[in-house]
């Protein structure tokens, strides 16, 4: 009888660069059940998915317009990752980082933008990390789960934004729950003529290279991965695990801020209610899809925002409802996760 | 009668051998203790009797006929019973949910019928228990009755207790010997598996003692004491003087010079917050090692731990150096600062497995690795190979620490601490797991670190290691030192008997408590000031 073996032994590293690539082949094979009960042929979809938006111009930059917020979040949640901080908050940072920009926005006219965008994105920063420091410090101080922390706080403070855009905020000439128009000083300034595509991205590139600069050659990044990989022995070694969790934390929370200035001043110019359809929780999915790494979380943001641009393109195109997009996104995260995991055993004859 | 006979049995792990032929009887109404350090083989030898190892070879009879059990369902369906020190219990069902848990068929749950059932049991073996309370009000001893109960309730006959008071308090070990004693009276059979000698004498009928998967010897409780019971786990015979270990020896008539760490009246909680450490004071000078023996689970750990850092006495203070600093209440960072070099008995918990060598080795003193505001890799390189070149480690820098041997990652640990010259090291178990050739390097390092003039402190459950390499040996004993002598007086018959905790000499180990540093008669008395300020 053949008999089976299942133990511990990491897959060789050549084999664990290829686990994103597997991945996104197991998703599409698995969603195209739902492209076929949706009566659309699989492979025409997956044209509309990953090869269409390239083939205008328009599209192939609104990729970009996607990746920006995905990137900031992807890299806010890999920071906390990587400190073994399991940040499941980057939503409701990106919302505050947004409310603190429509807030500061209106009042900077006549600011000239070298001095108010600068601002508005330290302010978003700020205020990232202020709604990122109760979880951090009740997980510092008391060890307080902060999965169950962070993810709680989203709906709190989305349903804040909602309470100022329908009251305080809200517009009073059209009663639409929008906040004043920013100053056009704050706006962070268009890349390309004729495009969405804003300053946002290159923030979002800085951040991607600042974050593997910290990672890999700065002493508080070596302490940073030692908390992740081994929390008491890290301890052991003399590293401030409270401390060291406290700042990832934080500066994840900030990240993720910059995230909501990002949206608020580079693409509507004004706080809405669903100024994010989830780039926080896709932030997780790009930090883990690209293994934690500075390299890896900017192609997983692309290969995600065209996930997202290419939703609009199937739907547009095949009747296709486009919450694709978040389908295959979801199944994106679990079959990775799943496969990280699967990567670690091999089966063995006994 | 023999309940149980089981006969030649063999399991390896490996390369290791658990069990070397082991021949095990339980009669009936016999509490049986099973007495051997950690390693031994008891609970590898349980765990084949409960279905949850097969055994490499042998056989094992229950009640004469010959069984083979390949999940503790066949061991169970014989009447064969484990209570590990891990419970398995659903905190927010009542006891008698627990108890009928996996055991009721049908679909229909009586919970009425199913506690007055687990009443009549409680009550025929005397176990005081409330069928209706939820597990999760219970205390811990409460829920080991629970356990136990679940077992008498399926009809077991034979019991077997592994490690039951590691987990107790001394109250709750006194009812659960009352309820042995009860269990054994009404005939059954009860296996009770134990590194402690004075429960083993307070319980048992007969007693086995394993040591390295055989059995060294097995007799009547009656018969036996403490300290040949304490000889027989942990000694192996005395050759004659001096201690050789593999070529590795120690420089007799050494003389220690000041004092570089102080103990005084160190009183430390372990981790479920009962006393683990109860006053232990022990000062180690320059140029000595000073060994800790004892049973397992006599408050090194916890020695250890307060040494390093990572947890802090409750009463007491520690001192370090001729400066005499106090590190009581330091953070590790504190302690490797002000000399203090660690080793601890899990060498995992002091790597960072996925880090590399280089980080490991550079993570402690990353101060002097930055260059410009930027961590210097190329230094942390080179400094990783100079180590490595030193100590032979067999790694390349860039290496996880996961992918080292033992002795390997022992070496880097060993390279880490001993390359920044501290005063004070302080080795727990330093060659626990490894080979021959490793431990000779492990021991012959201690033995450098001795002679360049750090004051060491090894704790070690190895008899044979700390009489090979100590200058002094202290035994340690239920969190307190029951003597302190020095290794040309030390041998096995004593230190059994300290072991067991019997002071056998006094008059030395007041000596230690006044500060006292030098206790070898020959050497010439310490002539510099010590005692507390």
């Amino acid at each position: 009888m053949l008999r089976l073996k299942l133990e511990a032994s990491a897959a060789p590293a050549w084999q664990r660069g290829l686990i994103p690539i597997l991945a996104v082949v197991v998703t599409f094979a698995l969603t195209a059940a739902l492209v076929v009960l949706a009566r659309a042929n699989p492979l025409e979809a997956f044209y509309y998915f990953l090869i269409e938006p390239f083939t205008a111009r328009s599209t192939a930059i609104e990729i970009l317009v996607k990746t920006t917020p995905l990137l900031l979040t992807g890299v806010a949640v890999a920071f906390a990752f990587a400190a073994g901080y399991y940040n499941i908050g980057a939503e409701g940072q990106l919302y505050a980082g947004a409310i603190a920009a429509a807030w500061l926005g209106p009042q900077v006219s006549g600011v000239p933008a070298i001095v108010a965008v600068p601002l508005m994105l330290i302010v978003g920063f700020a205020a990232g990390a202020l709604w990122a420091l109760p979880p951090a410090w009740l997980k510092a101080r008391l060890n307080v789960d902060e999965v169950v922390t962070t993810l709680l706080l989203n709906s709190v403070i989305v349903f804040f934004a909602s309470a100022l855009l329908n009251g305080p905020w809200r517009d009073p000439i059209s009663g639409w729950p929008q906040s004043p128009e920013i100053a056009a000083s704050a706006h962070l300034p268009v890349l390309l003529a004729r495009s969405r595509l804003h300053l946002g991205a290159l923030v979002g590139v800085a951040a991607a290279i600042a974050f593997g600069w910290v990672l890999r050659r700065t002493a508080f990044g070596l302490r940073m991965r030692a908390v992740g990989l081994g929390r008491e022995a890290a301890r052991f070694m003399g590293v401030n695990v409270a401390r060291t969790t406290l700042i990832a934390a934080l500066v994840s929370g900030g990240i993720a801020g910059l995230a909501g200035v990002s949206e608020v001043a580079g693409i509507h110019y004004h706080l809405i209610e669903s100024i994010s359809p989830g780039y926080g929780y896709s932030g997780i999915v790009v930090a883990t899809l690209g293994g934690l790494n500075a390299v890896g979380v900017g192609l997983a943001a692309l290969f995600i925002g065209l996930i997202l641009t290419g939703a609009l393109e199937v739907s547009r195109a095949l009747g296709v409802p486009s919450y694709l997009g978040d389908v295959v996104q979801a199944t994106l995260l679990l079959v990775t996760l799943a496969l990280l995991l699967l990567s670690r055993y091999r089966l063995r004859r006994v | 009668m023999n309940v149980i006979e089981m006969r030649g049995i063999v399991k390896r792990f490996g390369v290791v051998i658990a069990n070397a032929g082991i021949d095990f009887d339980l009669a009936e109404g016999e509490a049986h203790a099973l007495l051997g350090e950690n390693g031994a083989g008891k609970s590898t030898l349980m765990k084949i009797l409960y279905g949850l190892y097969t055994p490499d070879a042998g056989e094992i009879r229950v009640r004469g006929r010959t069984v083979h059990f390949s999940s503790p369902a066949g061991a169970l369906a014989q009447g064969i019973g484990l209570v590990s020190q891990h419970f398995s219990l659903v905190p927010t069902f009542t006891v008698a949910e627990n108890i009928a848990l996996g055991y009721t068929s049908g679909v229909r749950f009586d919970e009425r019928a199913a506690a007055v059932a687990v009443s009549a049991t409680a009550a025929r073996f005397q176990l005081d228990i409330d069928p209706a309370t939820q597990v999760r009000h219970l205390s811990v001893g409460e829920q080991q009755r629970v356990e136990i109960l679940k077992a008498l309730h399926r009809e077991c006959r034979v019991l077997i207790l592994d490690e039951p008071t590691a987990v107790l308090t001394p109250q709750e070990t006194e009812s659960l010997f009352a309820a042995i004693r009860r269990l054994v009276e009404q005939g059954l059979s009860v296996v009770f598996i134990s590194h402690k000698l004075d429960e083993v004498l307070a319980v048992s009928d007969r007693v086995t003692v394993l040591r390295d998967g055989r059995i060294v010897s097995e007799t009547p409780t009656r018969e036996t004491s403490q300290a040949s019971l304490a000889r027989l786990m942990v000694g192996r015979e005395r050759d004659t003087t001096p201690y050789v270990t593999f070529g590795v020896s120690r420089s007799d008539g050494a003389v220690a010079g000041p004092p570089l760490l102080r103990l005084e009246d160190v009183h430390a909680l372990d981790d479920r917050r009962l006393p683990a450490l109860r006053g232990l004071t022990l000062t180690v000078g320059a140029g000595e090692i000073v060994g800790v023996a004892g049973v397992a689970g006599n408050g090194q750990r916890e020695l250890s731990q307060v040494l390093s850092g990572l947890r802090h006495p409750s009463r007491g203070r520690v001192v370090v150096g001729d400066d005499s600093v106090e590190i009581t209440r330091a953070t590790p960072a504190e302690v490797t600062a002000h000399g203090v070099g660690r080793i601890p008995e899990d060498r995992l918990a002091a790597v960072v497995a996925d880090l590399t060598v280089a980080e490991n080795l550079a993570l402690e003193h990353l101060g002097e690795f930055m260059h410009r505001g930027r961590l210097d890799r190329e230094k942390m390189r080179r400094r990783a190979e100079a180590l490595i070149a030193e100590y032979g480690i067999k790694a390349s820098p860039d290496d996880r620490a996961r992918t080292l041997s033992g002795g390997n990652l022992q070496k880097l640990i060993l390279a880490r601490v001993l390359s920044r010259n501290p005063r004070v090291v302080i080795a727990a178990e330093p060659t626990r797991g490894l080979d021959v050739g490793a431990t000779e390097y492990v021991r012959g390092k201690l033995l450098e670190a001795r002679d360049r003039g750090a004051a060491v402190l090894m704790i070690s459950e190895d008899l044979d290691e700390v009489l090979a390499l100590s200058d002094r040996i202290a035994v340690i004993y239920e969190g307190r030192l029951s003597g302190v002598l020095s290794a040309s007086e030390a041998d096995p018959e004593g230190l059994g008997l300290m072991m067991a905790g019997r002071s056998q000499n006094p008059q030395i180990s007041q000596m230690d408590t006044h500060g006292s540093n030098d206790l070898r008669p020959s050497a010439p008395s310490a002539d510099f000031p010590v005692g507390r300020d």
